[in-house]
């Protein structure tokens, strides 16, 4: 089940990253918006960042004990 | 015909009235007419400016009709009927009549059309809306809802400030664009948006929202903040540390969210974040980011209704509001229909096509788009994808899925939530995928027209692609986003542990060193008292040149009476100064 859930995914990720090349920005705003799977690695990149660095501003002064302001 | 009234007005009379219905289905039927009559009520209502009440030698106008006010109170009235049908199984009738005051303030501010009512109804949301953290008993949330009454209150006198600066200044009460350059604005725009939640001022809302009771909270979600949206949009457009603060509002909420292991206190977050998108909107200040901010608002009030509703419903059959209590227990078994419609609310925050986040939220970073600010554009879009890491992915995996080394694998008693509480989720759910499928409804209610497509072939494959990569981000560090058994300090940190190590030390030593101040003071005041009322007799005594015996004789040469003033010299002297006032008054 997990194994295919995968390649679902996988498979949803190749198609829209074809969909992207099909279908491209007539008007782009911004450079980015020209590359036709620029949302397939700002999606990834971004949310790996998000994490990372959420976590580590967590780890390092953010997170409390629960108790913290008892 | 109908002469319209007031909005303000039904839900006051509401709320006023379902106290003292004594049947609890009649009074469960007026409740939920209460928000149909207003609906209706609106419907009638032109543009224009209406109950204008004359008050001192200014004129207070409660009806300031246009398509920005008329926008906010269409959903604002349906956001009160689907949160008064969530509630409408508790018997507290208390917590009715405080809804009610609060959402009849909301609109109240949103028909103001001067200074002053607007400042009465802003103050009387703070104080309604407090009673919906009250009313859940606990010790937490007595001392969240002090600390959200304190938060506003303070805005509020800001607020007032402002305000009194501004009608000193220019003579009008009117509530209309401002100038930002004065003081006076600037004091307005602090009290605006610390009802907006904009960071640094925002923590009352994380703090209190979670305290808050499961119905009431649903309420709350919907009416500070985007009354908030809806001041800014109408006094401040276009002015740029908006821009600013709403961008850096939409990343600081998604931050805090991967942090939170509290349910509604990862969806308070959000809010956050979301209400950035707006407050960025107003900030750039084009008619299509109005449009867009506005948009965004009523969709926002209707997916985040249908969320903290989810969240509500866990809590109300479990008793649990962490995710770390919730994980692993394969509670999506005993509560597929909430999960479902929680994941409606999901996608559509999450700008899913189809679901009404993508119809208003692409209208904001559009309107960033077209007017050429990339960094902006960039930060609203990286928000996107943490919006979606966090309700539509890893909130949902740890509330009904997750994984639990424990040896309980289920919530003993789980099961769906009262019907009233499902048709609620259900109505919010399909009102979004209504304003997502066919954004035409809502487009036409928007301040200025609309000239923007949100289904192009390329915008809906870019957001498939950002999402599809967000869920693949998200399956890598899956064990990563569980529950963590921590709080997140916020800012209200500075207000909560300096502010109680100020109230030790006000308590400890600045108390000794008052009554230490105050026993010094005492005895000099003793000293000179008896100075006064024997100075001769206090100097022989201090230093004794020749041996009198004034304990004996009161009446003898040093004896208290002897020395002293006679009564009439003071007499004489108050006269005097009474006639030099007189005669100054004549000249």
């Amino acid at each position: 089940m997990k194994k295919m859930l995968r390649y679902i995914l996988i498979g949803s990720i190749v198609l829209s990253c074809i969909l992207g090349f099909v279908f491209p920005n007539h008007h782009p705003h911004f450079w980015w918006q020209k590359i036709p799977v620029f949302d397939v690695f700002f999606g990834f990149i971004g949310c790996i960042v998000i994490i990372i660095i959420s976590k580590w501003l967590g780890h390092q002064w953010l997170m409390k004990k629960e108790d913290y302001y008892d | 015909m109908i002469n319209p009234l007031p909005p303000f007005l039904i839900y006051f009379i509401g709320a006023l009235l379902i106290p003292v219905l004594i049947n609890k289905r009649l009074k469960q039927f007026v409740a939920l007419l209460i928000p149909i009559v207003a609906f209706v009520n609106l419907l009638h209502m032109q543009t224009g400016r209406y109950w204008a009440v004359d008050f001192l030698q200014y004129q207070l106008v409660l009806g300031h009709v246009d398509r920005l006010s008329f926008v906010f109170a269409v959903i604002f009235v349906i956001a009160s009927f689907i949160s008064i049908l969530f509630a409408i199984h508790i018997d507290e009738t208390g917590q009715h009549t405080a809804a009610y005051l609060y959402v009849g303030s909301t609109l109240g501010v949103v028909f103001a059309g001067d200074l002053f009512s607007l400042f009465v109804f802003w103050e009387l949301m703070a104080a309604s809306s407090v009673f919906l953290i009250w009313y859940s008993g606990t010790e937490e949330s007595l001392r969240a809802g002090l600390r959200y009454i304190l938060v506003h209150m303070t805005g509020g006198c800001i607020l007032l400030a402002g305000i009194v600066l501004h009608v000193g200044a220019t003579g009008s009460i009117e509530f209309t664009v401002f100038d930002f350059a004065p003081l006076s604005s600037k004091l307005i725009l602090i009290g605006f948006i610390i009802n907006a939640a904009v960071p640094p001022l925002h923590a009352w809302l994380a703090d209190a929202y979670p305290e808050g009771t499961i119905t009431g909270a649903v309420f709350m979600t919907a009416f500070t903040t985007k009354s908030a949206v809806y001041v800014l949009a109408r006094s401040f457009p276009g002015v740029e540390i908006l821009v600013w603060l709403g961008a850096i509002m939409a990343l600081y909420g998604v931050v805090y969210a991967v942090l939170e292991n509290d349910i509604r206190r990862l969806l308070a977050y959000h809010i956050i974040s979301q209400v950035g998108y707006m407050v960025c909107g107003v900030g750039l200040g084009s008619q299509m980011a109005i449009n867009g901010a506005s948009a965004h608002a009523f969709c926002h009030i209707l997916y985040k209704a249908v969320l903290f509703m989810g969240m509500g419903a866990v809590i109300h059959v479990t008793g649990r509001r962490k995710m770390t209590d919730l994980q692993g227990r394969a509670l999506y078994k005993k509560m597929p229909i909430t999960l479902a419609l929680y994941m409606v609310g999901a996608f559509s925050i999450s700008a899913v096509p189809l679901f009404n986040g993508f119809v208003s939220k692409t209208m904001v970073v559009a309107a960033a788009g077209g007017l050429h600010r990339p960094s902006i554009e960039l930060m609203l879009h990286l928000a996107s994808v943490g919006t979606f890491l966090h309700t539509g992915l890893k909130l949902p995996w740890g509330t009904w899925f997750g994984k639990h080394d424990g040896p309980e694998k289920e919530i003993a008693g789980a099961k769906e939530p009262p019907l009233n509480m499902l048709l609620a989720m259900g109505l919010g759910a399909l009102l979004c995928i209504i304003t997502g499928v066919y954004p035409r409804v809502l487009y036409n209610l928007l301040p200025y027209p609309v000239n923007f497509q949100p289904y192009t072939a390329y915008h809906v494959v870019a957001m498939i692609q950002l999402l599809l990569l967000t869920l693949a981000a998200f399956w890598i560090y899956i064990d990563k986003l569980g529950g963590e058994p921590y709080i997140s300090v916020d800012t209200d940190w500075f207000y909560r542990i300096p502010g109680r190590k100020l109230l030790s030390f006000c308590e400890g030593p600045l108390f000794q060193i008052r009554s230490g101040a105050q026993s010094i003071l005492d005895s000099i005041v003793r000293k000179l008292g008896s100075f006064g009322s024997n100075p001769v007799g206090s100097v022989e005594n201090l230093w004794p040149t020749h041996k009198v015996d004034t304990m004996e004789d009161s009446k003898g040469p040093t004896g208290s009476s002897t020395h002293r003033f006679p009564n009439g010299l003071g007499v004489l002297l108050s006269l005097l100064i009474l006639c030099l006032f007189i005669v100054s008054a004549f000249i």
